[in-house]
C-alpha cells in the first residue's frame, strides 16, 4: 500500500512549525501506523532527510505515549485503541493521512510529533496518590469493598495518561483524567482517608496549568483509548463539591 | 489551594445553577404568554403581566433572574475564552468524533439568544418598565397596561415573527445540551436516572420551544 502523509513538522519549542508532505510505499495492511511511520524513517534516513520525530514505548497499547493526532482524531480512527494498535488495514491504498501532535497550551511540542505531556505529572504529584500506610496485604474480606464500586475504580484505574482527552476536547480539557485519578480512589476505602485534600489540590493544579474548563461535550469519552466514561467527571465533581462545601 | 467560586468547576457550578434557574423561568414565562393566545380577551394575560411587575416576592426573584442570567452568560464567555486560550495553536483538522452535536455550538447559539435577549427586552420589558407609550385599558376600574396589545401588534409584523421563530430554533439547540450538561456540571450522574434526565431534557427543549412558537404564529394568523 502506498500512502501520502501530511506530518508536523517542528524542529524545537520555540521553532514555527508547518506540514510537509510525504510519500511512504511499499506499506503491508498488517503494518501498525507506528510501523508505518518507522518505514517512513528508514525511507527518509535512506534519502538523508531528518527522520520524523514521534513517542512510543510499549506499542501495545498501555503505555500511553504514542499520541499522534491522525485525520482530525486522537489515535485515529478506531475506538478504544492507541495509535499502535491502529492498522494500515484500516485505509485504503493512496489515501492521504494528516498527522499532528496534540494541540493544548499545557502540552507544549517539543519536536515535531512529540509533545510535553509532564503537566500530567504535575496534576498527579499534586494529589495523585495514596500516603497513609495502608500496612501489608490484609486477610480478604476484612475491608469490603461492593463490587460495583470495585469495578468502577478499575476502570478508572484503566486510564494510561496518554493525554487523548485533552487533545480531542474543544477546550482542552484535562477533567477525564483528573476524573479517573480522583475516581480510582474515591470509590475504595483507602483512598477515602485523603479524598477531600486530593480532589482539591489536583482540581487547583490541573486550573493552574492552563487546562481549559469542561463543557461535557464527551468528545473524550469517545476518544479514550480505554473508553473511560464522562461519569467519572461527574463523580469529580461530586467529590470537589463535597470537599469544598460540605 | 482553590477557591471554589475561581476554580474552572466552582465557575461550572454557577453557570449549571444559574442555567436551571433559566429553565424553569421559562417555564412560567411560557405559561403567562400562553394565555394570551388561549383567552378570547388579554385581561388574563395583562393582569398576569401586572402581578409579575408589582408583586414585591416577584420583584426579588426578578433581581435573582437578571443577575443568574448575567453569570450565566458572564462564565459562559469568560471560560470559552480561557478554553481557546487553553488549545493554543487550533487543529489544521477539527476533530469530528461522535459526540453531541450541539455541545460543539454553546458559545454559537449563546451569542444569538444575547442579541435576542436584548432585543426582547428593549421591545417589551424596558418599554413597560420604563417608557409610557403603553395603551392603558380598565378592569373593573383598575387600570393596567395594555402589553397584551403592544405585543400582538408586534406580532403583526412578518419579519418579527420569523426573527422569534429563528432565534427560538438557536435556544432549543441551547437547551437540547444545557438541559442535561447541568446535572453533569452538578455531579448528578446515575446509572439509572442520567437516561432519563437527559429524555425529559428532550422533551422539556421540545415543549417549551414548540410552546413560545406557537405565539408569534398563532397571533400573525389568527388575531
Amino acid at each position: 500500500m502506498d500512502f501520502t502523509l501530511k506530518i508536523w513538522r517542528q524542529e524545537n519549542a520555540r521553532a514555527k512549525g508547518r506540514f510537509v508532505t510525504y510519500h511512504v510505499t511499499g506499506i503491508s495492511p498488517e503494518c501498525s501506523f507506528l510501523e508505518m511511520l518507522d518505514i517512513l524513517n528508514q525511507q527518509l534516513i535512506d534519502k538523508f532527510e531528518k527522520p520524523v520525530c514521534y513517542d512510543h514505548d510499549c506499542r501495545e497499547g498501555i503505555c500511553g505515549a504514542c499520541g499522534l493526532y491522525i485525520n482530525g482524531r486522537p489515535h485515529g480512527q478506531d475506538d478504544g485503541v492507541t495509535t499502535c494498535q491502529l492498522h494500515m488495514r484500516r485505509y485504503r491504498d493512496g489515501d492521504t493521512i494528516t498527522v499532528e501532535p496534540w494541540r493544548a497550551k499545557p502540552f507544549p511540542v517539543i519536536k515535531d510529533l512529540v509533545v510535553d505531556r509532564s503537566a500530567f505529572d504535575k496534576i498527579i504529584a499534586s494529589g495523585g496518590y495514596i500516603s497513609v500506610s495502608t500496612g501489608g496485604v490484609p486477610d480478604a474480606n476484612t475491608i469490603l469493598v461492593p463490587k460495583e464500586d470495585a469495578e468502577l475504580a478499575m476502570d478508572a484505574a484503566a486510564c494510561i495518561g496518554c493525554g487523548a482527552c485533552v487533545a480531542a476536547c474543544k477546550n482542552a480539557s484535562a477533567m477525564l483524567f483528573v476524573a479517573s485519578k480522583v475516581s480510582q480512589f474515591a470509590k475504595l476505602p483507602q483512598g477515602r482517608v485523603e479524598a477531600k485534600e486530593r480532589v482539591k489540590k489536583m482540581v487547583a493544579k490541573m486550573d493552574e496549568l492552563g487546562f481549559g474548563a469542561c463543557t461535557n461535550t464527551g468528545a473524550c469519552e469517545v476518544e479514550c483509548p480505554k473508553n473511560i466514561s464522562l461519569s467519572h467527571i461527574a463523580c469529580l465533581n461530586r467529590e470537589y463539591f463535597k470537599a469544598k462545601i460540605l | 489551594m482553590s477557591n471554589l467560586f475561581t476554580s474552572s468547576i466552582g465557575k461550572k457550578l454557577i453557570m449549571s445553577l444559574a442555567g436551571l434557574f433559566l429553565i424553569v423561568f421559562l417555564v412560567v414565562h411560557l405559561g403567562i404568554n400562553l394565555s394570551l393566545i388561549f383567552s378570547d380577551t388579554r385581561e388574563s394575560f395583562n393582569k398576569a403581566a401586572h402581578f409579575m411587575s408589582s408583586n414585591l416576592l416577584i420583584k426579588i426573584v426578578e433581581i435573582i433572574l437578571f443577575g443568574g442570567l448575567f453569570l450565566h452568560m458572564f462564565y459562559g464567555f469568560y471560560l470559552q475564552i480561557k478554553n481557546w486560550i487553553a488549545r493554543g495553536r487550533f487543529y489544521s483538522i477539527n476533530n469530528y468524533s461522535q459526540t453531541s452535536f450541539f455541545s460543539k455550538f454553546m458559545i454559537h447559539t449563546a451569542v444569538i439568544i444575547t442579541v435576542f435577549i436584548i432585543i426582547h427586552l428593549s421591545d417589551f420589558f424596558f418599554k413597560s418598565k420604563f417608557s409610557g407609550e403603553i395603551p392603558v385599558v380598565f378592569y373593573n376600574g383598575k387600570s393596567y397596561h395594555d402589553l397584551g396589545i403592544l405585543v400582538i401588534e408586534k406580532f403583526k409584523i412578518p419579519g418579527f415573527v420569523i426573527f422569534y421563530i429563528v432565534c427560538f430554533i438557536f435556544l432549543a439547540f441551547h437547551l437540547l445540551h444545557g438541559f442535561w450538561s447541568a446535572f453533569q456540571t452538578l455531579g448528578l450522574d446515575h446509572r439509572l436516572y442520567t437516561p432519563w434526565i437527559k429524555v425529559i431534557g428532550v422533551l422539556y427543549t421540545i415543549l417549551v420551544t414548540a410552546g413560545f412558537t406557537l405565539i408569534p404564529v398563532y397571533i400573525y394568523f389568527f388575531m
